[in-house]
C-alpha cells in the first residue's frame, strides 16, 4: 500500500480515538441546555446609574461633613442629575475654603462656579462614571454568584453580557420563584431611626419633614392570611448598612412560635458604630429596613455592645434561610430588573429530549436506508461516514464544552441531511465518469477530484451563514448555529478523508477492479 | 444501478418565461398575505409572557379563560400545544413583572375548580427592550447573511451570479414568510433559525449549478451553444444530485415536522417549504436571471459592434 494511504489511515484512526475519548461516558460528556434538562435562564439588567447616584449621594454627604469640619456654613449641598452635586454656601466669602475641601474629591471637577453667589457644582468625571457603572455590573455578578453558590445549584452559569447585563443559567432548579427572589433581591439592609416627632397621620396627609420619609411594614395576619401595610415615619439618614456584616444565621423566633428570624453579627467597625448609635439613642426606636421595607423597629433600651442584632418579620424557614444567604452574600450595588426569563420544568425537558432523539434517529434511519438502496456498497460507505460524522460532531461539542439545546438537535438532524449531500455529489460524479467510459479507478479518482471544489464551496457558504447566526443570534439560535457549524466542518473532514479512504481501501488496493458498486 | 434520471436533457432554461410568471405570482401571494394577514410575532420579538401548563385532565378553554379574566388577563392567547392536556397561554406585556404574573396566574387557575390540578412546565418572559433587540438582530442576521453570500459568490464566480443568487434567496425567504403568514404560524427565534438555514441551503444548490457551468466552460469553449443552452446543460448534469439531496433534506425536515414534537414544528415547517422553493429557485430564479442578464449584456455588445461596422 502507498505511504499516503497509511498516513490517512493513521489520521482517521486518531480522529476516531479522540472522538471516543471525548464522548465516553456520553451522559456526563454532553452538556444539555436548559430547555432539555430543565432550569432557569435569566437576563438581568443592572440599573448601573443608580449606583452612580448612590455614590454621588455619599460624596455629597462627605463633602458636607468636610465643610462642617472647616467651619464653612452651607445653604445647600444636594445631588442633582447624574454625578452632580450642587453646592451653595451660606457666605460667599468662604468660597476658597470650600474649594480646598472640594480639591480633596479627586474624582470630581468644580464647574458652574459663581463666586458672587457662592455657588458651584461638583461634577463627577466622565471616566469615573464609566468606572462606577462597570463596577456596579461586576460587583453584581460577584454578589449573585455568591448567593447562587450558597443556595446550592450544580453548575450555574453567571456571566456578564454586554455592558450592563447579567446572564444567569441555573440548570435543574425546582423552585424557580424562590431562586428568582433570591437573585433579584437588592438586599440593602439599613438601620435608621424612627422620626417620633412627626405623627404618622400628619405624614400621611403629606406633611413629611424634609429629613424623613414614610416606610411600610408588611404584616400578614396569621389566620386570614390577609396582608396589610403599616406606615412608619423614618429619618432618611442611614446609620449603618449591611455592608458591615460578618454573619447571618437562621434561628427560631422565641417570641412567635413557628416563625423564624435571622441573627446577624457585625464586623469590628460595624459593632463599634452600632454600639455608638445605640448609646446615643437610648429610648428611641431603631428601624431595620431591607430594600425599603421596614421589618421591625425595636426600642433601644441600652447600649448594645458586641454588634449583634436580630431581624424578625414572620419569616418561614425558607424565607429566613434565603434572607440569611442574601445578607451574607452582600447587597447588590444597584437594583436589577429581569429583562428576559425562560424557565423550563424538568418533565418538559425530558419530553423534548425524547422527541428530539426520535427526530434524529428517524431522519438518520431514513437517510441510511435510502443511501443503501440507491448506492449499494457505496451507500454503505456513506452510511459509515455518516456515523463517524455524528461522532465527531458530538465529540467536538463535548470537547469545546458547547451546550446541546433543542434547536441544536434540530441542527444535528439537518447536518445529517447536508452530510449526505456531500456523498451524493461525489457518487453522482463518479457515475458520470463511469458513463463516459472511464475505468473504475480513474472514475473514482476523477469523481472525488471534481466534486471536491463544489463541496468546499457549498460547505463554506453554509458555514458563513452559521457563523453569522452565531454572532447575531441569542440562546436558542446560537445552539443551532454551533451544531450546524461543527457538523459541516465534520462533514468536510469525513468526505475528504474518510469516504475517500474507504473507497481506496475497497477498490484501489485491489489489483483489478471490474466494476464499482454505486 | 438505480437511476432517477438517465442523462437528462430537459429544457429547463427554455421555459423560464413561464417560471418567471409562477415566481412573480407566488411572491405576490406571499406579499399579499404578509400585507393583509401579517406575521404573528412570538413573544421573543414582541415581548410578553408565555406560560406552558399541563393539566391532569383535558381542560376547557372557557374555564382557563374564566380563570384568567379574574385577574384581568382574559385577552391572553390560549392555545392547545400538542397533547390535549397541554396548553400555552401568551400574555401581553404588562407592568407587573414576570414572577408576579406567573404566580397570579397560577392562583387564578387554581380557583377554577373544574380545571383540576396542573403543572406549570415552562415560563418565558421577554422584556420590551430585549424583544426590540431580538427583532433588530433578526433583520441584521438576514441581511448580513445575504451580503456575506453575495460577496462570497461574487469573489468565487462573478457579480452577476452573486446578485442572481441573492435574488433567488430573497425569493425563498419571501415564500417561506408568506407560508408562515398564510398558515397563521408564529414567527419565533427557531423559525428565524430555519429561515437562515434555508438561505444556506438555497445558496448551496445554486453554487452547485454555477460550479458545473464554470467547469464546463473551463474545459473547452463550446461552439454553437448559446449561454442559455450551456446553463441548461449544467442544470441537467447536476439534476440527479439536486433532486437526491433535496429529497434527503426534505425527508429529514418531514420527520422533524411529524415526529419532532410541537416545539420544533414551526421550525420544521419552514425547512419543509424552504427545501422545495430553494430547489426551484436555483434553476428558475438564479440560473434564469444569469442567463437573461448575460443575453442582455451580449445583446448590447453585439449592437455596439454592428454600429461600429456600419460606420
Amino acid at each position: 500500500m502507498p505511504r499516503r494511504l497509511w498516513f490517512r489511515i493513521g489520521l482517521v484512526s486518531v480522529v476516531i480515538a479522540i472522538s471516543l475519548f471525548y464522548l465516553y461516558p456520553p451522559k456526563k460528556r454532553i452538556n444539555l441546555g436548559l430547555d432539555l434538562q430543565g432550569g432557569i435562564h435569566l437576563v438581568l439588567g443592572v440599573e448601573a446609574d443608580k449606583f452612580v447616584a448612590s455614590q454621588t449621594e455619599r460624596a455629597a454627604e462627605d463633602f458636607k461633613n468636610g465643610l462642617e469640619r472647616k467651619g464653612v456654613g452651607v445653604r445647600k449641598v444636594a445631588s442633582e442629575g447624574l454625578g452632580r452635586v450642587a453646592v451653595e454656601l451660606a457666605n460667599p466669602t468662604n468660597l476658597n475654603d470650600a474649594l480646598t475641601v472640594a480639591a480633596e474629591f479627586s474624582t470630581f471637577d468644580v464647574t458652574n462656579r459663581d463666586d458672587k453667589a457662592g455657588r458651584f457644582t461638583l461634577a463627577m468625571r466622565e471616566r469615573q462614571i464609566t468606572q462606577l457603572r462597570d463596577d456596579a455590573v461586576r460587583q453584581g455578578v460577584e454578589t449573585i454568584r455568591n448567593r447562587v453558590d450558597q443556595f446550592g445549584v450544580a453548575e450555574p452559569t453567571i456571566t456578564r453580557q454586554g455592558s450592563d447585563r447579567i446572564l444567569i443559567q441555573l440548570p435543574g432548579v425546582q423552585d424557580p420563584e424562590r431562586a428568582k427572589a433570591l437573585i433579584g433581591k437588592t438586599a440593602l439592609l439599613e438601620f435608621k431611626l424612627l422620626d417620633e416627632q412627626t405623627p404618622v397621620e400628619q405624614a400621611l396627609a403629606g406633611r413629611v419633614p424634609e429629613t424623613s420619609e414614610i416606610l411600610y411594614q408588611r404584616i400578614v395576619d396569621k389566620d386570614s392570611k390577609a396582608e396589610r401595610k403599616q406606615p412608619y415615619v423614618v429619618q432618611k439618614r442611614t446609620l449603618l448598612t449591611g455592608a458591615e456584616l460578618t454573619r447571618a444565621e437562621v434561628q427560631a423566633d422565641p417570641n412567635s412560635p413557628g416563625n423564624w428570624q435571622v441573627a446577624i453579627e457585625f464586623t469590628a467597625t460595624g459593632a463599634r458604630i452600632f454600639g455608638d448609635v445605640t448609646e446615643q439613642n437610648v429610648g428611641r426606636r431603631l428601624a431595620i429596613i431591607l430594600d425599603g421595607n421596614l421589618y421591625s423597629a425595636p426600642r433601644i433600651n441600652e447600649r448594645i455592645p458586641g454588634g449583634r442584632a436580630v431581624i424578625t418579620g414572620q419569616f418561614s424557614v425558607d424565607e429566613a434561610r434565603d434572607l440569611a444567604i442574601v445578607l451574607r452574600a452582600g447587597a447588590l450595588p444597584a437594583p436589577v430588573t429581569i429583562l428576559e426569563e425562560r424557565t423550563v420544568g424538568p418533565s418538559l425537558g425530558a419530553d423534548s429530549i425524547r422527541q428530539g432523539m426520535i427526530a434524529i434517529l428517524g431522519s438518520a434511519a431514513a437517510v441510511v436506508v435510502f443511501m443503501l438502496l440507491y448506492y449499494r456498497l457505496s451507500g454503505l460507505i456513506a452510511d459509515v461516514a455518516l456515523v463517524l460524522n455524528l461522532m465527531i460532531l458530538l465529540a467536538s461539542m463535548a470537547a469545546f464544552g458547547a451546550t446541546l439545546t433543542l434547536p441544536g438537535i434540530a441542527g444535528i438532524a439537518l447536518t445529517i441531511g447536508m452530510a449526505v449531500d456531500t456523498n451524493i455529489l461525489i457518487f453522482e460524479r463518479i457515475r458520470e465518469e463511469l458513463r463516459v467510459g472511464k475505468s473504475p479507478r480513474s472514475a473514482i479518482e476523477a469523481g472525488f477530484h471534481r466534486a471536491l471544489r463544489t463541496i468546499i464551496d457549498t460547505h463554506l457558504t453554509v458555514m458563513v451563514t452559521a457563523a453569522i447566526l452565531y454572532n447575531f443570534g441569542t440562546g436558542p439560535v446560537k445552539g443551532f448555529a454551533v451544531s450546524l457549524f461543527v457538523g459541516l466542518a465534520a462533514s468536510l473532514f469525513t468526505a475528504y478523508f474518510f469516504t475517500r479512504l474507504l473507497f481506496d481501501l475497497v477498490y484501489v488496493g485491489r489489483r483489478k477492479v471490474e466494476s464499482v458498486s454505486i | 444501478m438505480i437511476e432517477l434520471f438517465h442523462e437528462p436533457r430537459y429544457n429547463f432554461i427554455g421555459k423560464r418565461k413561464w417560471a418567471y410568471i409562477v415566481s412573480i405570482a407566488i411572491t405576490l401571494i406571499a406579499l399579499l398575505s404578509l400585507a393583509t394577514k401579517g406575521l404573528h410575532y412570538d413573544i421573543d420579538f414582541t415581548g410578553g409572557t408565555l406560560v406552558q401548563v399541563r393539566f391532569e385532565q383535558p381542560p376547557s378553554v372557557a374555564a382557563i379563560r374564566a380563570g384568567l379574566t379574574r385577574i384581568k388577563l382574559g385577552e391572553s392567547i390560549i392555545q392547545q400545544f400538542g397533547d390535549p392536556r397541554e396548553y400555552i397561554i401568551r400574555m401581553p406585556l404588562t407592568s407587573t413583572t414576570s414572577e408576579e404574573l406567573a404566580k397570579r396566574m397560577e392562583a387564578a387557575l387554581k380557583q377554577e375548580s373544574s380545571l383540576g390540578s396542573f403543572e406549570i412546565r415552562r415560563v418565558e418572559f421577554v422584556g420590551p427592550q430585549v424583544g426590540k433587540e431580538l427583532q433588530w438582530q433578526a433583520v441584521q442576521a438576514v441581511f448580513v447573511g445575504l451580503v456575506g453570500i453575495l460577496l462570497y459568490i461574487a469573489l468565487r464566480f462573478d457579480l452577476k451570479g452573486g446578485v442572481a443568487a441573492v435574488v433567488a434567496v430573497f425569493h425563498d425567504v419571501l415564500v417561506c414568510l408568506g407560508a408562515i403568514s398564510l398558515t397563521g404560524r408564529e414567527f419565533s427565534l427557531p423559525v428565524l433559525a430555519a429561515l437562515l438555514t434555508i438561505i444556506g441551503f438555497s445558496v448551496n444548490d445554486t453554487i452547485v449549478a454555477y460550479d458545473r457551468l464554470r467547469e464546463n466552460r473551463g474545459k473547452f469553449v463550446p461552439k454553437g451553444k448559446t449561454f442559455a443552452e450551456q446553463m441548461n446543460d449544467a442544470v441537467n448534469q447536476t439534476l440527479s444530485r439536486t433532486v437526491l439531496t433535496s429529497l434527503t433534506v426534505f425527508l429529514s425536515a418531514a420527520i422533524l415536522l411529524f415526529f419532532g414534537g410541537k416545539t420544533l414544528e414551526d421550525f420544521a415547517f419552514v425547512l419543509f417549504v424552504g427545501v422545495i422553493t430553494g430547489t426551484y429557485s436555483t434553476t428558475y430564479v438564479a440560473a434564469a436571471l444569469v442567463v437573461d442578464w448575460t443575453r442582455y449584456v451580449e445583446g448590447r455588445v453585439g449592437r455596439g459592434k454592428k454600429a461600429v461596422a456600419k460606420a
